[in-house]
């Protein structure tokens, strides 16, 4: 996955809270693979399109000032409900780097992590003032540095942010989950043994 | 020493290690469900990584999400995506050797209603599904949730990362009320703790009202825990469970029978254990419930009335009520059972299990549907004890359509979807937008109050039928 160090880019506000999963990625896109070449038209898909396929000028992501925005700030609830990784799949294929917001669905926060995109939890006030001034000053610039864990916008604003050691070394090497636990492959294996010989045996 | 939870025991009793920089623990997993929705995103993943199938004896493959509900033909599927999907879950099962209950075979189902039918989940396991849904499997007392991505790093390692949740405890006192279901007990604990109300949380179920339960009904209760954020719901273990469990496929045998249930004793929670938060519902409080707005928080008893957003002070919140009734075609103080709908579904994950049918069953017997309404058993052994007692024809007989099993309408990814600005009664899950289809309207109610609505065309009170 590619490594997330520092990232300066343009940042859409979405204002709805409960921006589910669902309404990231529409169930009815779960069956594509990810090569697919339309997959970053499914995101927000019927938020971003009417039925007949026109875009919604209401939503952020389809004015010009916002159009391939790589940073997100939403509000409370974001990515709850269904655990579809491929909602993170489709924040990636549009080009998003970043999600800003004040908690965000368990699942598609550690999804967001394992696939190199940064959800970062900041205050609901802090969330709810950085989109104020998005929608004020629409088509600025919002820097993150996971390495400082700072939000800062071109007006003065900055936010300190928290991130686990792990998740952080993890996105700033790039590295793939599956080779870090392999580092611990011996005690697996250990644990392995002595949990199947246990299993159903007298307690 | 304080007293442990349920849930700690299960933790303890997986946990390989932790790692102090995540405050994630390394865990053994007793079992990871695949489903023809997510599962090639795993295998593409293990693929690129040049990676085998750790244990494929622990793993299960099972298509629900993109099975028709009209047969069980492939050539009944008219997507070519769906039909590669449920192609590419059966060829990598195979390849892998890993169980697979493909669309024929007898044990085939939604995932959720397959793996506690089977004796596959039992207490104290640890269970993962690519679906979060997986909560369901808590009934049986193992600490069950969704994994989103994690489902390929699952197939190479059969481990997973996980920071230790923190733990909430409803305890659900006294005994419901006549016709009162699991699932207006469900619905009744969402909408007490809210729709992000358990973030971050498990959610262990206790009281009277809880162990009184089925094991179906069990199931049920545990299923709709992710609707109020929480990852995993649980109910300890007792006699029900290990009736329930006897003689199943999966489930131990002989002396194993034996050690399990002796060990699955000890896993209640202590007396003295403390959770992060206590709530307190009194059953007898509940009446059959209705959702009216786009997350299960959003329902009411049957006999309330759609709430007016503007007497709401949190601006966020009414403003998101409002889009929710804008969105549903709603207007404020309509009474509920004044709300007529389009069409019904009776089946999914939360309510396609045999009582479910039965409880629809009861009140669909002599009367004739008003709306179209179609029923989808949990799985196919589902489908033939309800066939065997004669409720496919009380369905047929009614007006209904019987369909196969699968997640179905539940989730429209089987092209079974409700149409823009239709209004479904449902026995599923999510009422989210666009869930059971682009502009969908659901209202989420149990078997026997869909049953109810399908007779009158509109939001009934199965009391008053």
């Amino acid at each position: 996955m590619e490594p997330f160090v520092f990232h300066r880019g343009l940042a859409a506000p979405i204002d709805a809270i409960n921006l589910d999963t669902d309404q990231i990625l529409p169930a009815r896109f779960l069956r594509k693979r990810r090569s697919d070449p339309e997959y970053k038209t499914f995101l927000f898909h019927d938020l971003r399109f009417d039925p007949v396929g026109n875009e919604n000028q209401n939503f952020t992501l389809n004015q010009e000032a916002f159009r391939g925005a790589t940073i997100i700030v939403g509000n409370s609830n974001f990515g709850g409900g269904s655990s579809r990784e491929a909602a993170v799949f489709a924040l990636e294929a549009y080009g998003i780097r970043s999600v800003i917001a004040p908690n965000f669905g368990d699942i598609f926060y550690n999804n967001c992590l394992k696939n190199g995109l940064l959800p970062i939890v900041l205050t609901k006030p802090q969330t709810d003032q950085l989109r104020k001034t998005l929608h004020q000053n629409p088509g600025s610039r919002i820097d993150v540095d996971l390495n400082e864990q700072r939000v800062s916008t071109d007006n003065g604003i900055t936010y300190a942010f928290e991130i686990n050691d792990t998740a952080k070394k993890n996105l700033m090497s790039g590295l793939g989950q599956i080779g870090l636990t392999m580092m611990h492959a011996q005690r697996i294996s250990e644990f392995e043994a002595r949990y199947n010989a246990q299993l159903y045996s007298e307690c | 020493m304080a007293g442990q939870t349920i849930v700690d025991k299960i933790w303890q009793s997986h946990e390989i290690l932790l790692d102090p920089g995540s405050g994630e623990s390394l865990l053994y997993i007793d079992n990871l469900f695949l489903t023809d929705s997510s599962s090639f995103h795993a295998f593409d993943l293990i693929k690129k990584e040049k990676l085998p199938v750790r244990n494929p004896k622990q793993i299960f493959g099972v298509p629900d999400h993109f099975a028709s509900s009209k047969s069980k033909k492939l050539s009944d599927i008219a997507d070519p995506d769906r039909i590669a999907r449920i192609n590419d879950l059966e060829s990598n099962c195979k390849k892998w050797e890993i169980h697979h209950f493909g669309l024929d075979d007898p044990r085939m189902g939604i995932t959720h209603v397959v793996g506690p039918e089977q004796g596959i989940t039992q207490p104290g396991k640890i269970v993962l599904c690519g679906d979060s849904h997986t909560s369901t499997h808590g009934g049986l007392g193992a600490l069950a949730f969704g994994i989103g991505g994690q489902s390929g790093h699952v197939l190479a390692t059969q481990c997973l990362w996980q920071k230790k949740l923190k733990q909430i405890r409803v305890t659900v006192s006294g005994s419901r009320q006549n016709m009162v279901t699991a699932k207006d007990l469900a619905l009744k604990i969402v909408s007490t703790l809210g729709a992000g109300g358990a973030f971050g949380h498990i959610v262990e179920y206790a009281g009277e009202a809880i162990t009184a339960l089925s094991i179906e009904e069990r199931l049920t209760v545990c299923n709709m825990t992710i609707e109020s954020g929480g990852r995993a719901g649980i109910i300890a273990p007792d006699q029900i469970t290990f009736d329930y469990l006897l003689g199943k496929d999966f489930a131990p045998n002989g002396r194993d029978w034996e050690n399990a249930v002796k060990f699955w004793k000890t896993l209640q929670s202590d007396p003295e254990a403390e959770f992060d938060r206590e709530v307190f519902i009194d059953a007898g409080s509940i009446e059959p419930m209705v959702s009216w707005g786009n997350t299960a928080e959003e329902t009411l008893p049957i006999t309330a009335y759609i709430p007016d957003p503007f007497s709401i002070e949190d601006r966020d919140r009414s403003e998101s009520l409002s889009n929710a009734l804008e969105y549903m075609g709603l207007t404020p103080g309509t009474k509920m059972t004044d709300i007529k709908i389009d069409q019904v579904f009776i089946g999914s994950c939360t309510n396609g299990r045999i009582e479910d049918l039965r409880a629809a069953a009861n009140v669909l017997k002599n009367h004739t549907i008003k709306v179209p309404a179609l029923i989808t058993p949990g799985s196919n052994l589902v489908r033939k004890a309800a066939e065997a007692e004669g409720l496919d024809q009380i369905f047929i007989k009614a007006g209904c359509t019987w369909g196969e099993a699968g997640c179905s309408m539940c989730v429209g990814m089987n092209g079974d979807i409700v149409a823009p600005q239709k209004r479904c009664a449902s026995t599923s899950n999510r009422n989210f937008v666009g869930r059971q289809g682009s502009g969908s309207r659901t209202h989420l109610m149990s078997p026997a109050m869909a049953a109810a609505a399908a007779i009158n065309g509109r939001l009934t009170d199965v009391r008053e039928l």
